[in-house]
């Protein structure tokens, strides 16, 4: 299989429906009056679906909007107003807000492009080349990690690496200088938990990946004199190039919004040294009651995050 | 790709209705002969002390009144996202309990949303009012005059010294420091004499939260003026005040617990957990000297609570927090609690209030009061032996009563207890001299208030 032939089906066939190529072999009789009673009839199905998801799924989302551009409360006032992009101005001049949005970048670009993509695609490539018991086994603890509650793998890095901690007892043993790592380095610890939790998820999108590269690809690559570096530089990672962008679409947008995990190890602090933007948002809205500017800030994460997934659907369509 | 978009839409169309029949099960039925009660249910599971009791004042209720029925409500969380359930259920009145319980700290931020429903029609009539101390009342009292809630119970706060590292240290056992001064030098000789042990603990940050703005900050800043007005809010010009004198003496009185090394490491202080780690490490290790701490603590030592500790009694003695200089009336306390209300939005407030009595008649208001280890509003109960000597530190802690403050706990008090947390957080970091974290605060205070500042 070539790389062309993985082209997804998906786009064309959203584009076909209204077309007439679509009959299938063995159902080519009938005109276009047929198969669109046909496929109006197979939608019918899926018809309560559609209005349960805008009720419940759509319909929030316009609410959130809605909201954003009023001064609700929680609690704490009698009448709430509209108030036009009063919280959106708000942010921007928030110090706390640009904060966020600063470590919610270092935290993305840390913990989800750099740690978890590349350390799940070393692993990955490391496990092709090793024998099955070894293969069960790291898979097996990886996959651990990542199966564990985001609130109870908080609580195990929190207990790794608090003053009293096993990293620090590790430290010591080596002679090394110990410190409390959650009140210098929260960011680094907080990405570092991400990391260690997510990264198993990189690895299975890159295991399967790289499964699908044919074999004779890569003996011909070595037969023709290319290194370990080369092949992967050169064959391996253009040919697996969909799944990283579809794995490091899905990894931001995850990482984007760990709340959990953070929450439980530092509340995002010392002094906001941690708070990304879903805590940051968390505080507004829940901690001073201001739903309506923690609204505001839950829609411009959601920004951050659209703009992270144009870029990575970009990349996609590049594709051959 | 199809197939799977289909088995989504059909799960997703399964799931959907499947919560929506669910949800319609429980609508509001606001049946007249049944009282709904909503409370707040630990976390822990083992913490029985408030289902315990609701269930038996339940009992005696529905033998009282036959015919009625009284539905506990109760809702499992932290205190934060308790208030946060609680003002969404309010809001309608589908789902708006007859009777709730809150915190006095957010009651008047509940009032000013229209949630709740003013008592005074049943306070009049209501004869054992009288017996509730006249700071309790205040603290359910909104600012247009009229009363929102029934207290029941308060706490205090003080000074907890374990005796042993006072002996070693050579201070006193029946120790009672006079000026903030006298509390510093008792710290400064743990620290010489006693190595390996946490002179004082002073909660501080925003982790700590409330426990930095009310066991930590305004214990101290309460000592800071003449005893008799309140440092941080004008009730006639109905204004906040900006951080003057005192403010920055108290927040020296931070920095030096943090700068001499009087005070746990920073980074322990900062540690959100750490309120456990006092309780239930440092104080019955003997590895603290001195904890400006609440009454509630023996809670956390009492049979089945997992840290165990019934000898407290014998090896920790009790302080009052001193005023600044001494002056009058020489000791300080903050107050808070929790009160019984009834929301607007109730369908059944008669039926809700005959509930309330039940539980403050005499009789059961003791019951509570001692279950939870919470201090009497009652004057008729404060002066009854039976609950005087029901634990040891009941008494000292009910005799703080007298000297104690509550908060003003107006809607912009919990934004400007964040204020106080920074400024706090400042100084023990070193991040910030007093003056700065004092600028910091007089800022964000005009943020959290509106402007609404006024400086003394």
């Amino acid at each position: 299989m070539t790389a062309a032939a993985q082209r997804p089906v998906g786009p064309e066939v959203a584009k076909a429906p209204p077309g007439p190529p679509a009959p299938a072999p063995g159902q080519a009789g009938g005109g276009r009056s047929v198969t669109a009673r046909r496929s109006l009839l197979r939608a019918l199905p899926v018809s309560p679906a559609v209005v349960l998801l805008l009720l419940f799924l759509a319909g929030p989302i316009a609410y959130c909007v809605v909201i954003a551009f009023t001064d609700l409360q929680l609690t704490g006032q009698a009448e709430e107003s509209f108030v036009g992009f009063e919280n959106f101005q708000r942010a921007f001049q928030d110090e706390a807000f640009l904060n966020a949005v600063w470590l919610t970048l270092v935290f993305t670009v840390l913990s989800s492009l750099i740690g978890q993509n590349t350390l799940g695609l070393a692993l990955a490539t490391l496990m092709q080349r090793a024998s099955k018991p070894v293969r069960t086994l790291a898979g097996g603890i990886v996959v651990t990690a990542w199966v564990l509650p985001e609130v109870v793998a908080g609580f195990l890095l929190y207990a790794f690496f608090r003053r009293e901690g096993t990293l620090n007892a590790i430290l010591d043993w080596l002679h090394l200088p110990s410190q409390n790592w959650l009140f210098t380095l929260p960011i680094l610890a907080v990405s570092f938990a991400n990391v260690w939790r997510g990264t198993a998820f990189s690895m299975l999108v890159y295991s399967a990946a790289l499964n699908e590269i044919p074999k004779e690809v890569t003996e011909a690559a070595e037969v023709d004199g290319a290194g370990g570096w080369r092949r992967m530089w050169h064959v391996t990672l253009p040919m697996i190039r969909r799944s990283i962008a579809t794995n490091l679409m899905l990894n931001t947008l995850q990482t984007l919004s760990v709340f959990g995990l953070i929450w439980v190890m530092t509340r995002g602090g010392p002094s906001g040294k941690s708070q990304t933007l879903p805590l940051f948002m968390y505080e507004q809205a829940f901690q001073n009651s201001l739903i309506g500017y923690g609204t505001a800030v839950a829609l411009l994460l959601l920004l951050i995050g659209s703009l992270f997934s144009v870029v990575y659907l970009r990349l996609l369509r590049t594709e051959v | 790709m199809r197939p799977s978009f289909r088995f989504t839409a059909l799960f997703t169309l399964t799931a959907l209705t499947s919560t929506a029949i669910a949800a319609c099960g429980s609508g509001s039925g606001s049946d007249p002969d049944t009282v709904k009660v909503s409370f707040k249910q630990s976390t822990d599971n083992s913490i029985k002390v408030m289902d315990t009791y609701l269930a038996d004042i339940k009992k005696q209720f529905e033998k009282a009144n036959p015919g009625k029925k009284v539905e506990l409500v109760p809702i499992k969380a932290p205190d934060s996202e308790y208030y946060t359930k609680l003002q969404q259920m309010l809001r309608s009145p589908k789902t708006a309990p007859d009777l709730v319980y809150e915190d006095t700290f957010l009651i008047n931020s509940d009032i000013t949303s229209g949630y709740l429903k003013p008592l005074d029609p049943y306070l009049e009539k209501w004869k054992d009012w009288d017996q509730f101390i006249d700071t309790a009342k205040a603290a359910t009292a909104g600012e247009d005059g009229k009363t929102y809630g029934v207290p029941d119970g308060t706490d205090t706060r003080g000074l907890w010294f374990s005796k042993d590292v006072f002996a070693k240290a050579g201070l006193p056992a029946d120790w009672q420091p006079k000026t903030w001064a006298e509390v510093l030098d008792a710290a400064r000789a743990i620290k010489e004499k006693v190595p390996g042990v946490t002179p004082i603990n002073v909660y501080t940050g925003k982790p700590a939260g409330e426990a930095a703005t009310m066991q930590g900050f305004e214990m101290l800043l309460y000592g800071t003026n003449d005893g008799t007005t309140d440092p941080l809010y004008d009730k006639d010009g109905k204004k906040w005040i900006a951080a003057g004198k005192g403010f920055e003496d108290s927040l020296a009185f931070v920095e030096s617990v943090y700068k001499e090394k009087l005070g746990p490491e920073v980074s322990d202080a900062l540690d959100p957990n750490f309120g456990t780690a006092v309780r239930g490490e440092l104080l019955p290790q003997g590895k603290l000297g001195i904890a400006l701490d609440g009454s509630w603590l023996p809670q956390d030592w009492l049979e089945g609570s997992g840290h165990e500790w019934p000898e407290w009694s014998k090896e920790l003695g009790l302080a009052a927090m001193p005023t600044q200089n001494g002056q009058a009336p020489g000791k300080v306390s903050m107050s808070g609690g929790w009160a019984w209300s009834i929301p607007a939005k109730a369908a059944n407030p008669d039926l809700a209030f005959d509930f309330v009595k039940t539980m403050q008649t005499r009789a059961n208001a003791q019951k509570w009061y001692i279950a939870n280890s919470g201090i009497a509003v009652r004057e008729d109960v404060a002066n009854d032996p039976a609950y005087v000597d029901a634990q040891p530190g009941i008494k000292f802690f009910t005799d703080l009563v007298e000297s104690t403050h509550y908060r003003p706990a107006y809607p912009a008090y919990p934004k400007v207890s964040v204020a106080i947390q920074e400024a706090m957080e400042g100084v023990t970091t070193g991040d910030l001299s007093v003056e700065e974290a004092a600028r910091g605060y007089d800022e964000a205070l005009k943020e959290a208030t509106d402007n609404q500042v006024v400086s003394k």
